[in-house]
């Protein structure tokens, strides 16, 4: 197909999809106006009810945590995909040497890792009582470690994440999840219910289940953004 | 202007579909199908959001008879970026296959080497 028919082929399809679009926003509610009941019935009984303060967490770990427990394995499956795309074409061990010569980014960026990586463990510690949760911790971390590469060289960043062990903590943060899951079965209660002890709200020992999968949580996504990084610097620095 | 968030989110769907239907490079094509996706965290955020109303995070100190907005779509917007982060992950790397097997990245020119 030439170029000029597939945008022909474009216009008029996006055309018809662009009014069915227009057609189901107008079936929406008004912005700044949503009824749905179930958010505003999860905002009013999560504290009393699983004693964590940020009703998002409640949802994803709790009220829904069955459905971050595929997201869970969708993450895991797209890792290990890249995985196995990307390392059975590698062989040997020698590496192209890195060097950032800007003494500045050196700085900055070394300064910056500590830092990164501490916001990054308190944002998925703090999950069930502030903004934040195992997810966005999970990705600062991982990114406090990536700046090892980008400021330093990419020796230190693997030094620093060994496979072995970022392999091992990934199949641990999502088998984790599954087992948390098992262990409310095993106690006598639905599959994922909140069995554990809710302890008092607004501090680090709340939530029950929610704490655990959470950290869970952090601890999957945070092996899973290095071993991706991982993975694709590898493609860079392996010479062919 | 209470139709402006769901414009937007019907602008970076097309915007990005149009990227995806006419890209010359695998790689800008990735890219326009995260911009397609980053519609749908707009328009889930719009459709939960109520005027006036808090973050639903209920920390001490706040007044709960404020209100806050729908925890649900907030939480489906978290997996729908997580999402979002493993497929183009997963598409890149597929991208560098294709890249090394054929040595070309631009999707019409690997359309005329097949046939």
């Amino acid at each position: 197909m030439s170029r000029r028919a597939r945008l022909g082929v474009f216009g008029v399809s996006a055309a018809v999809l662009a009014s069915l679009f227009v057609w189901a926003l107008t079936g929406l509610p008004k912005f700044g106006d949503f009824q749905g009941e179930y958010g505003r019935i999860l905002n009013s009984v999560a504290g009393s009810e699983r004693h964590v303060t940020n009703v998002v967490a409640a949802v994803v770990f709790d009220y829904r945590g069955f459905d971050t427990l595929g997201e869970e394995f969708l993450l895991f499956t797209a890792v290990m995909a890249v995985a196995l795309l990307l390392r059975e074409a590698r062989s040997g061990e020698e590496r192209r040497t890195d060097v950032v010569r800007s003494d500045t980014v050196r700085a900055v960026g070394l300064f910056a890792v500590g830092p990164t990586v501490v916001v990054g463990l308190y944002v998925i510690a703090h999950g069930y009582l502030t903004p934040g949760g195992g997810f966005q911790g999970g990705v600062a971390t991982a990114a406090g470690l990536v700046l090892l590469y980008a400021a330093a060289r990419y020796r230190a960043y693997r030094a620093a994440s060994p496979k072995a062990l970022i392999d091992f903590a990934e199949g641990t943060g999502v088998g984790a999840y599954a087992a948390v899951g098992i262990a409310s079965l095993i106690a006598g209660s639905a599959f994922l219910a909140n069995v554990a002890d809710l302890g008092v709200k607004g501090t680090l020992s709340s939530g029950g289940t929610i704490a655990i999968l959470n950290a869970a949580s952090g601890l999957a996504v945070a092996a899973a953004c290095v071993l991706i990084f991982h993975e694709f610097l590898e493609e860079v620095m392996t010479p062919r | 202007m209470s139709f402006l968030p769901y414009a937007l989110a019907a602008w970076l769907f097309f915007v990005g579909l149009y990227g995806v239907a006419t890209s010359r490079h695998l790689v800008h094509l990735v890219m326009c199908l995260a911009v397609m996706q980053s519609s749908t965290y707009v328009l889930l955020l719009a459709i939960g959001y109520r005027t006036g109303k808090k973050a639903p995070i209920f920390t001490s100190g706040v007044p709960t008879k404020v209100g806050a907005v729908d925890p649900v779509v907030q939480a489906l917007t978290l997996t729908d970026v997580v999402v979002s982060v493993a497929a183009s992950a997963l598409i890149l790397a597929l991208v560098i296959e294709i890249w090394k097997r054929s040595g070309k990245l631009d999707p019409d020119a690997l359309r005329k080497k097949e046939t």
